[in-house]
């Protein structure tokens, strides 16, 4: 009965997404305001319905009703209640539902939010979420309805793939997803514009909060991934080039140059058709990410889902979406866009030039993630690209960013001077070349050149970022009233651009400084690798939920004196006859001692893979840095002010609303 | 006019894309066609009953006659659908037939022929898995096609199908003998 409810409440929302697409549309057509308004509320009903049937889904789950054929492909009875209910979005059916849930979700809080935007906008920003939902629902209900019924009932489940037992992974597609289906809404006020005409300087304000929200759960979801498949793969590596991460981490560049974009906009009223465009090009690399990871036209390890009906529909839908909003590019834009004259060295120069390297390496990822695709469609051959491509392609393309990222922060709007710039520049240059040559050679006693440039560009950024901050609370005659005069987007800037620098330091320290080997040892044997000294004890039988699990005791010591006791474990599941390794960590700001588990000898010996892995914490600090960041200038003071005094004005010039 | 470049860019992507979709993922070529079979040397799993000690067979038991290698498991679901398939290709005599049981225990591979009938002439038991890995097998059920000299010449992945044998197998067995 529930999974019937769940399915019929899609089929309800489906019918209210029709209606808020086409009664804003023919209210804006025919100046109606009445028929504007119910964008609003067909939208909140339309997450109403959606919530319904996500509800039941994960009420399936919970009650383990194995006769929902999702259900049985992806539970067990074993299976511990909290990943029950992330099992919800561990396989194809369940994460477009998730899709459809969070964009039904993001559509409510535009409808209660956006009350300020003039009617009209308001109206078909909602019609074009609205349009999305319609494609997803429809997705949903013809190809992947997660409430099919299984005959005859199975008496057990065929469980939750093991490797997405792990808390890491049971979040990191929500915020990925939450990012992804974020875009959309900056999606919609793009298009919304261009319908409208109205591309101004409040539209990029109203855009802005909304796309760095969205920017901020993508950036937390990446971090959440790397983290995770370096916890789980057992390979020890923290980014691997893989089309599926790199289907995430293209929209994340496209929506960096876009939040920056954005910036430029609101301040000079410039840029506007590349703001749009970035716009367009982030919620398309959004649902190419998407279409990737479903369609199975790449072949990777993610790819679980490989569906070519399920491939057709996203490419037929990603036309129309993509397609379709380009035409209305091509045919807006001209009439919209001004040209106004722009200096290179001024702020908003610099912020082009970020746009331009970041949109590059964007399209150079999709080229490498494309490629092997393309030579596979003209029947040349099959392969995949490997890291060695976008290291040397990506690497040369980022480190400039960091450059333009410290010589910007002093630069102003409209008009700069390098001889007023240079001496703000220099200190900051200074305390940089002095950090980056002491740092590796304190804590290393030798450098490398990955690390000298690694360590130059981190301190560059965060040392100009910090000094900009100071610079401004200096303005200030007393601190404190400095440091409360800082907005929050300043403030967000700041921990975003330090949370770079972070992130440069750890990567280039970890690939520079760190050790990994593969050892096989005896029980009570040892091996010494850096500075650590690693004794294997020996292997014991161990017994999970779902699961048993080969554990083995590793203990680490440096000059004598115990560092930390590691288990590594290797897991049988066997409702799926998988094997899993789990590594295990020891964890510091410095240094990270990684073990895993390999293959067992009959002699009684372990063939182990040990790793010492410098700063590697780094790389994600910088990450969670960032999203801080974002989640700072999402909620800076004046979006709100804004807001409240629009109202007013709508208030009182009792304009129909 | 440049604000139609994108739109033109996506036309192309596109395209690619629709060609894209109409090859198999699963299609991946085995680097190991056209050559021997890697070496083995597996317990055979004497059916309807157990003998002790169980013979042996190598690889070089393999030559003479082309023959289809068939990793399967009592446990895989794809093995059950492929089974009337690899039934009728035994009873029709049409080809030999090399079963190896991939990560499995002996009985309950007995179990499980009993109940359905056994296409196989021998039944070889990995039940490590090792030399799954030494064939490249990364998921049951998978077919090796060896021709007369042991080398192999086609591998199926996934169920058997009859339109797999008639329109890929056949004619390459054809060509062999």
């Amino acid at each position: 009965m529930i999974p019937e409810i769940g399915h019929f409440a899609l089929i309800l929302a489906l019918g209210i997404a029709f209606v808020q697409v086409l009664m804003p549309l023919l209210g804006w057509r025919r100046r109606d305001p009445r028929l504007l308004a119910i964008g609003g509320s067909a939208a909140q009903g339309q997450f109403f319905c959606v919530f319904i049937g996500y509800a039941c889904l994960t009420y399936s789950f919970i009650a383990k009703d194995f006769s929902v054929a999702y259900v049985a492909e992806n539970a067990h009875s074993q299976l511990p209640l909290g990943y029950r209910i992330t099992a919800v979005w561990g396989a194809h059916e369940g994460s477009l539902l998730l899709w459809t849930f969070m964009l039904s979700g993001w559509t409510f809080a535009v409808s209660i939010f956006n009350r300020r935007l003039p009617a009209d906008l308001g109206a078909l920003v909602l019609a074009v979420l609205g349009a999305i939902s319609i494609g997803f629902l429809l997705f949903l209900l013809l190809t992947s309805n997660p409430f099919a019924r299984l005959f005859p009932v199975p008496a057990e489940g065929h469980d939750l793939n093991p490797l997405l037992q792990d808390p890491g992974l049971a979040i990191h597609p929500p915020t990925l997803y939450m990012g992804y289906v974020g875009f959309s809404v900056a999606f919609a006020f793009a298009i919304a514009a261009l319908i409208t005409g109205k591309l101004d300087a409040a539209w990029a304000r109203w855009t802005r909060p909304w796309t760095t929200t969205a920017w901020m759960f993508l950036t937390i979801g990446i971090t959440l991934g790397s983290w995770w498949a370096y916890n789980e793969l057992g390979w020890g590596g923290w980014w691997f080039w893989d089309p599926v991460e790199n289907a995430s981490f293209m929209p994340w560049l496209a929506g960096t140059a876009l939040i920056h974009s954005l910036a430029v906009t609101e301040k000079r009223g410039i840029l506007k058709s590349w703001t749009v465009l970035l716009a367009i090009l982030s919620f398309s690399l959004s649902l190419l990410g998407t279409f990737l990871v479903r369609s199975g036209v790449l072949v990777s390890v993610h790819a679980f889902a490989t569906d070519p009906a399920r491939g057709l529909f996203i490419l037929v839908f990603m036309a129309i979406v993509v397609g379709g909003a380009l035409a209305i590019y091509a045919w807006r834009a001209p009439k919209l866009a001004v040209d106004i004259e722009m200096r290179l060295f001024s702020r908003e120069g610099f912020l082009l030039l970020n746009n331009v390297f970041l949109v590059v390496a964007c399209g150079a990822i999709l080229l490498g993630t494309l490629y092997p695709m393309v030579l596979d469609t003209l029947k040349l051959k099959k392969l995949s690209v490997g890291p060695p491509y976008f290291n040397v392609v990506f690497l040369p393309l980022i480190a400039p960013l960091f450059a333009l990222v410290g010589v910007a922060s002093v630069v102003p709007w409209k008009r700069g001077r390098w001889s007023e710039s240079w001496p703000r520049l220099k200190i900051a240059l200074a305390i940089t070349v002095v950090v980056a040559i002491a740092v590796p050679f304190a804590l290393y006693s030798r450098a490398t050149l990955l690390a000298l440039t690694g360590g130059l560009l981190g301190t560059w950024a965060i040392v100009t970022a910090v000094q900009d901050v100071l610079r401004r609370i200096k303005a200030k005659p007393k601190f404190l009233a400095g440091v409360a005069s800082v907005s929050r987007g300043v403030w967000g800037m700041t921990f975003a651009h330090v949370g770079l620098g972070v992130w440069a330091f750890g990567v280039s320290f970890v690939i520079s400084y760190g050790f990994e080997q593969d050892v096989r040892l005896a029980p009570k044997a040892e091996a010494t690798i850096g500075n650590y000294n690693f004794a294997f004890q020996g292997v014991l039988e161990n017994q999970g939920p779902n699961y048993t699990a080969q554990q083995g005791s590793v203990t680490v010591s440096r000059d004598g004196k115990l560092v930390a006791d590691l288990h590594p474990q290797k897991r049988f599941y066997p409702s799926q006859r998988n094997v899993l390794t789990e590594s295990a960590v020891d964890a510091g700001l410095l240094r990270d001692l990684y073990v895993s588990l390999g293959e067992g000898f009959d002699d009684g010996s372990w063939s182990l893979r040990v790793y010492v892995k410098p700063m590697v914490r780094l790389i994600w600090l910088g990450g969670v840095l960032m999203f801080i960041g974002g989640g700072l200038a999402a909620s800076d003071r004046r979006y709100r002010l804004a807001r409240a005094t629009e109202r007013s004005a709508v208030t009182n010039g009792a304009l129909p609303a | 006019m440049r604000f139609a470049i994108p739109l033109v860019v996506l036309v192309g992507l596109l395209a690619l894309f629709v060609v894209g979709l109409q090859h198999d993922p699963r299609e991946l070529p085995s680097p190991l066609i056209g050559k021997a079979a890697p070496a083995f040397d597996l317990p055979v799993i004497a059916f309807p009953k157990a003998e002790i000690p169980p013979t042996r067979m190598t690889t070089a038991d393999l030559k003479g006659k082309p023959k289809l290698v068939n990793f399967f498991a009592s446990w895989c679901a794809g093995c059950q659908v492929e089974h009337p398939f690899l039934m009728q290709l035994r009873v029709s005599g049409q080809a030999e037939l090399v079963g190896v049981d991939y990560k499995d225990a002996d009985k309950d591979v007995r179990a499980w022929l009993a109940q359905r009938g056994n296409p196989y002439t021998p039944i070889l038991a990995d039940l490590d898995g090792k030399v799954g890995i030494d064939w490249g097998v990364y998921g049951v059920p998978e077919t090796f096609v060896l021709d007369g000299n042991g080398v192999i010449i086609y591998k199926q992945i996934g169920p058997m199908t009859a339109e797999a044998w008639e329109t890929k197998i056949k004619p390459l067995l054809g060509k062999a003998s």
